[in-house]
């Protein structure tokens, strides 16, 4: 690394993100609130911008930039695509709400920061970076979900805040032992020194780091927030917070299993594959008797973790480690986004029982519904199943047969509790039906757009699982 | 062309949806009847050009997902020609049935069609994953039929139709992804890794995989101890889901194992044979014990499909056994394994939608509500009666064929199996020929619960056009097999040449 190779171009899509951040925030202290708007259509065409860059970069060598600080491979394309994709979508959830709100600008801004701390914790290759975009990730998200000010709301924040700022800590106090046991922050270094490192200096660093990895990530066990901030959270932010850190947390796990811990004395994939069993595991158990459409959603959000975590456990044992963690990120993603998108459509349907009768006064949001939820399933021919597919093939591939077992087993108990939803939801023996559902044309055609993707991405899934797998650099 | 057979349907299915809420149900009936007849007549077209000695035909490949392994591959040969054909009659009959259908008819046709494409996929399919994609789908698509359309308790029958099956094509997707593992370079094309027998001398590992294909299978057949899901499901579905459902749906497990279980896994199934049979025989004879046991009509039907299908399990378990028989007998069991799968298809697909006739006319199903009802319904009762002697295995009828040819191809083999296995035909005799006793003879008595019309009319013309064929199929492959075996004898005996390897 020659360390002179510091084209800020390289970070176009950050830039951009960031720049476009920074002017929202001048702008909205200057523009009345009536146009307040335009700091949101500024965030779509920086998200929209962000998109397109990071495609071309995509097809641009395996390479790391700043010092090596920060990488440029599949891992980050991938993962900044589903990021600012993401935001897009909801930001796109997020406009007919806050029409004229009093804080309008405010809150493009902290969605953007929030996907450019997600952005900079996907790419890190250093383990500063690395605590910058934890920090960068976390702290917009903690007022978004406070942002209505009511009392779930704030209850919410103030739990996410809390055990974030515990984990925050413990984080650090990961990176300060990993750096006192191998003498280097850089991913690259670190692995090498970690050969012959005191085993148990690392365990504990690696304990740290991970804790934090997996409150950003909402899995076991540090997942008590989720259920509170996403039901407290207005619906676009619990997509958020669903969606976007997520990328980010499991893209870092996956390097940090793959480069730093790959030859350490230490069990590390067996680590994550016992947290990945216990996450989809806990999260199902959870989310069986919900009642609540966001609680439930959350819920199966930390189960997903689980399945998401499989191929990161085998990540560096198994060739298929990198593309099924990818393509179950974006299929995960969009899925996920299209079930909140419908959330966001019916904001009077708080429990499962609001839901009923759906098909029948809206069969176009039913059908969505139905097919995001039992996309979350993992139903061909939606994008999670190829995901899904992928995956246990990964951790097949990667000897962990048990834990591929345990997803299925868990796949079918998942099944259980989306289907207390989709019943009532197609069922016709509702009450007559009462006011319109309300809920805004955009977050329908989010939720069509989502819905369209995941099906599309299942059928004609081949060209991006090429994309995700074809260079050979880890 | 295969590919139009398997798509046409739910190409169909989808814009029926884009029609005007105040479309009459009339349009949308006789547009669900006329895709099934041209289906049907597709899939007559293909029987025509097929030739019978000529392997896989109709081969067409397309690439999907090359990253993962997965294409695009169909195809047909002696195996799956007759399923397909199958699928199309009964998919028919069921559309027929279905012309007085007043609720929600245009959800209703647009489900079975699309139910139509899943099935037809899956007998057409020559990749793993796709296989499995139709396999689930036809899951979500029964599902949402006895859900939707089902008795008072379908929502629970439908939960664990879901579950039971759902676990089972998990399992058969992680012995999927064994197969896939083991193959160098890894693919999911069923062609090529029948050709390459992955597992060859790794016997564990075989093992595992074959448990989880099995598992998987035997779900979805259904044998004992797996087949708890099925009594419910049949109990709560509505006539036509229920043809489909034993008729078609059932068939997946059989087919499964003698198109992947069978040629990909020849020397662990050769190894584990053995334990087939003795769930063959379980199944047969449980299912016809607990058939005896019922007083619901329909319940006893769905436990004699559970004894029928045990039939096609021994059949299959009992090919493997290389010694001391010709491989001629061996070849007898498979045919005759495809040809119970048909037999079974037509006249279990005829018994439910005639249980679904006395329902409509009585609002039950329990048997002893009924009595005499041939003096008030002749043909009903000649109907029902046909097809109850033909499902018991009377020559002259499918099912006879069937049977025989599994016995006598089972006998050399495995001799204590196969004589304790001709017992369930015997069951299955006495629980039919009591049944008919209590329905169609004595003196008349109908159920009057609250609702329900006095009046017993006789069977109506869409219900005859529904049933009469099927039943006249059956007796056409009881007298004149010919042109059934000629197709599969040859595809049978390629599987056992993969199982010798």
């Amino acid at each position: 690394m020659t360390g002179a190779h510091e084209n800020p171009l390289g970070l176009l899509p950050e830039v951009l993100l960031a720049g476009s951040a920074v002017l929202g925030l001048l702008l909205g202290s200057w523009l009345p609130r009536a146009r307040q708007w335009a700091v949101g259509a500024l965030a779509l065409a920086a998200c929209a911008a962000g998109v397109a860059a990071a495609s071309v970069a995509a097809a641009g060598p395996v390479t790391t930039v700043f010092g090596g600080a920060f990488a440029l491979d599949p891992v980050t394309a991938a993962s900044r695509i589903v990021i600012l994709a993401g935001t897009l979508a909801v930001l796109g959830l997020s406009f007919p709400a806050l029409r004229g709100d009093a804080r309008e600008s405010e809150y493009y801004v902290l969605v953007q920061l929030a996907a450019l701390g997600a952005l900079m914790t996907a790419g890190a290759q250093d383990l500063l970076l690395l605590a910058a975009g934890y920090l960068l990730a976390g702290i917009p998200a903690y007022a978004l979900v406070g942002f209505r000010k009511d009392g779930p709301g704030t209850e919410g924040a103030l739990k996410y805040y809390v055990l974030g700022a515990l984990l925050g800590v413990l984080i650090l106090t990961g990176i300060v032992i990993l750096y006192a046991a191998g003498g280097a922050t850089s991913y690259r270094v670190l692995g090498e020194a970690f050969r012959d490192a005191p085993a148990a200096l690392v365990a504990a660093g690696a304990a740290g780091l991970l804790a934090g990895l997996l409150f950003k990530a909402g899995g076991v066990p540090a997942h008590f927030w989720v259920p509170d901030a996403v039901q407290g959270g207005a619906p676009p932010v619990a997509a958020l917070l669903t969606t976007l850190p997520k990328t980010g947390a499991l893209a870092a796990l996956f390097r940090l299993g793959g480069q730093v811990f790959a030859d350490a004395a230490l069990p590390w994939s067996a680590l994550v594959a016992v947290l990945a069993a216990a996450s989809m595991t806990l999260g199902n158990l959870g989310a069986f008797f919900q009642q609540d459409v966001k609680r439930l959603l959350a819920y199966s959000t930390i189960s997903q973790v689980g399945y998401l975590l499989m191929p990161v456990a085998v990540a560096g044992r198994s060739d298929l480690a990198r593309q099924a963690l990818l393509y179950y990120l974006a299929a995960y993603a969009v899925t996920n986004l299209g079930a909140f998108a419908v959330v966001c459509a019916l904001p009077r349907a708080r429990g499962l029982d609001d839901c009923r009768g759906l098909a029948g006064r809206r069969p176009l949001l039913a059908a969505c519904l139905v097919v995001c939820l039992l996309g979350l399933v993992g139903t061909p021919p939606t994008a999670v199943f190829l995901g899904k597919l992928e995956a246990f093939g990964a951790a097949l591939d990667g000897g962990y047969a048990w834990l591929a077992v345990l997803a299925a087993v868990n796949t079918v108990a998942s099944l259980f509790y989306y289907l207390r939803w989709i019943v009532p939801a197609v069922s016709s023996s509702g009450p007559a039906s009462r006011s319109p559902d309300g809920g805004s044309r955009t977050a329908r055609a989010v939720a069509y757009a989502a819905t369209a993707v995941s099906l599309g991405l299942g059928v004609a899934g081949g060209p991006v699982l090429d994309a995700v797998a074809s260079p050979a650099g880890r | 062309m295969l590919t139009a057979l398997v798509f046409v349907p739910a190409a169909v299915a989808l814009p029926l949806f884009a029609l005007p809420r105040r479309t009459p149900a009339s349009v949308v009936r006789w547009v669900w009847v006329v895709v099934c007849a041209f289906e049907l007549a597709l899939v007559v077209t293909l029987w025509a050009g097929y030739e019978t000695t000529g392997g896989l035909q109709y081969e067409q490949r397309a690439r999907w997902i090359p990253g993962a392994g997965v294409g695009y591959h169909v195809g047909v040969d002696g195996l799956s020609l007759p399923l397909l054909a199958l699928t199309c009659l009964l998919f028919l009959a069921c559309a027929l049935y279905s012309l007085r259908e007043t609720r929600r008819v245009r959800e209703l046709a647009a489900l079975f069609l699309f139910l139509e494409t899943t099935c037809l996929g899956l007998f057409a399919a020559l990749d793993l994953i796709l296989f499995f994609v139709f396999f689930d789908l036809s899951i979500v698509a029964m599902y949402f039929v006895i859900a939707g359309w089902g008795h008072r308790q379908a929502g629970r029958a439908a939960l664990k139709f879901f579950l039971y099956t759902f676990t089972g094509s998990l399992a058969l997707l992680l012995g999927f992804i064994g197969l896939y593992l083991a193959a160098a370079p890894h693919t999911f094309d069923m062609v090529e890794l029948t050709e390459r027998n992955p597992l060859a001398g790794r016997a564990a590992y075989g093992a595992v995989v074959l448990l989880a294909i099995g598992v998987g299978l035997a779900v979805k057949t259904p044998t004992v101890p797996f087949h708890t899901w099925l009594p419910p499901a049949h109990v709560e579905a509505p006539a036509a889901g229920s043809a489909i459902l034993a008729g078609v749906l059932l068939k997946m497990g059989t087919y499964g194992f003698l198109r992947i279980a069978m040629p990909m896994l020849p020397g662990s199934w050769r190894r584990w044979a053995l334990a087939l049979v003795v769930v063959g025989v379980l199944s047969v004879l449980h299912g016809a014990l607990v058939a005896l046991a019922q007083t619901d009509l329909k319940r006893m039907v769905a436990y004699t499909s559970v004894n029928h299908m045990g039939y096609v399990v021994v059949a299959v378990g009992a090919a493997a056994a290389t010694a001391g028989t010709s491989a001629q007998a061996r070849s007898l069991a498979v045919t005759g394994a495809v040809t119970q799968m048909v037999s079974h298809g037509l006249l279990t697909g005829a018994l439910f939608l005639l249980c679904g006739v006395l329902y409509e006319r009585g609002r039950t199903y329990d048997m002893a509500s009924y009595s005499g009802v041939a003096a008030v319904a002749p043909v009903f009762a000649a109907l029902t009666g046909v097809a109850a002697f033909a499902s018991l295995g009377l020559p002259g009828f499918s099912g006879f064929v069937a049977e025989f040819q599994i016995f006598t191809g089972s006998l050399g083999p495995r001799p204590v199996a196969t004589s304790l296995a001709v017992l369930g035909i015997l069951l299955t005799a006495g629980l039919f020929l009591r049944a008919l006793r209590q329905v169609l003879m004595g003196p008349l008595r109908l159920p009057d619960g609250p609702g329900t019309p006095r009046a017993f009319p006789d069977i109506r013309a869409h219900e005859a056009l529904a049933v009469v064929p099927l039943l006249g199929m059956a007796v056409v492959l009881g007298v004149a097999p010919r042109f059934l075996l000629d197709v599969v004898e040859p595809a049978s005996r390629t599987v056992l040449e993969l199982l010798a390897r």
